[in-house]
């Protein structure tokens, strides 16, 4: 059955290759005692600071954890409004 | 002459820890060997009953370190090996009965009359593991290659590290070649690679390791099962033999067969 799956369609990746995936982002964020949570305050908060300044997308914002071989970060990237209506013009 | 105090642990329970400590007994004792099996578990003792001694037990590990009697009147000697021990835990106690420095104590007092003491650290990384690492030379982690096994064991290699009792090794236990082949279960490279950590073995899922607990006899104790002949390889590698990782071999004929079908030649290192 599997072979034919596998003729047939690319099915999604077998499951070992899934548990990989997870267990990257797991012990990452458990290494780091950072978790998936905290990453959502952290956005929340700095979504607040910022746009009492600058005008942004909330929507766009997103807070990301990643490990790096030297160092690793916490990365924020966060659409300004004002930027997208320059580079229209 | 000082004995390795090599403590096995694994942050989640069910693993394999106390199976891989009776049978690194057995196949080190048997190399010739003077080897103590210490059990670390307090209140959850079990070592005893996989190694078949569970009915010899007069003394424990308590009573050692309350001064009810003497060391050398608690260790078990095993009838089948000359030289193999084992210092039961207590039954009806708790981890509180123990201390780190209680474990110190105990094993300086074996270092001098032995080869090897391995000691069965519970499971967790309460006081009972701190109790069962205090006094390890080396730390052998066993983990499954399954999400969670593997979760936990990062966080124990991450606490080994920070008690400086590192770098600890990895021992990938109940590996099932045909999932692994099928892509079902995590390979070895993958998990190695997820823990960033040396390896010293891998045990493949073998039923005979079920008889042998049923029966209280290691399957170490012969080298014609697939588990027996990894625990005596890693009790080699353990004595400095450099011992190559083999693929772990096929069922049968049919077995190839079937691998040829799926077309994955990969194998498992």
């Amino acid at each position: 059955m599997k072979l034919l799956d596998r003729v047939l369609h690319r099915q999604e990746p077998p499951s070992g290759e899934i548990a990989r995936e997870r267990l990257r982002l797991v012990l990452a964020h458990d290494r780091a005692n950072i978790s998936p949570g905290l990453l959502e305050v952290l956005k929340d908060e700095i979504i607040a600071v910022i746009s009492r300044h600058v005008p942004i997308d909330p929507d766009g914002v997103q807070v990301t954890y990643t490990e790096g071989p030297r160092v690793n970060r916490l990365v924020a990237d966060i659409p300004l409004r004002t930027e997208r209506r320059a580079q229209r013009r | 002459m000082s004995a390795r105090v090599i403590t096995i642990t694994s942050g989640k329970g069910g693993v394999g820890k106390t199976t891989v400590t009776a049978n690194l007994g057995v196949a080190l004792a048997m190399r010739g060997q003077r080897v103590v099996t210490i059990d670390a578990d307090i209140g959850l003792r079990n070592l005893d009953v996989m190694l078949g001694l569970e009915n010899r037990i007069v003394y424990d590990l308590v009573d050692v370190v309350e001064g009810r009697c003497r060391l050398r009147q608690a260790l078990v000697r095993d009838k089948r090996l000359q030289e193999l021990y084992l210092l039961p835990a207590a039954q009806t106690r708790d981890k509180s009965a123990l201390r780190a420095e209680d474990m110190v104590r105990v094993c300086n007092e074996l270092r001098e009359s032995f080869d090897f003491l391995l000691i069965d650290s519970p499971a967790g990384i309460e006081q009972g593991f701190r109790n069962a690492v205090a006094p390890a030379d080396e730390v052998l982690i066993v983990t499954n290659p399954e999400v969670a096994a593997v979760r936990d064991a990062d966080r124990v290699i991450g606490l080994i590290e920070a008690e400086g009792k590192g770098p600890a090794r990895l021992i990938i236990n109940r590996l099932k070649p045909e999932l692994v082949r099928r892509g079902d279960m995590l390979d070895t490279s993958a998990v190695l690679e997820l823990l960033a950590i040396d390896l010293i073995g891998i045990i493949p899922e073998d039923e005979t390791v079920i008889v042998a607990a049923n029966t209280g006899r290691p399957v170490a104790f012969t080298d014609n099962s697939l588990a027996g002949r990894a625990f005596h390889n890693i009790a080699r590698r353990l004595m400095g033999e450099e011992v190559p990782f083999a693929p772990i071999k096929e069922p049968g004929f049919l077995g190839r067969i079937f691998r040829w079908m799926r077309s994955e030649g990969e194998e498992q290192r």
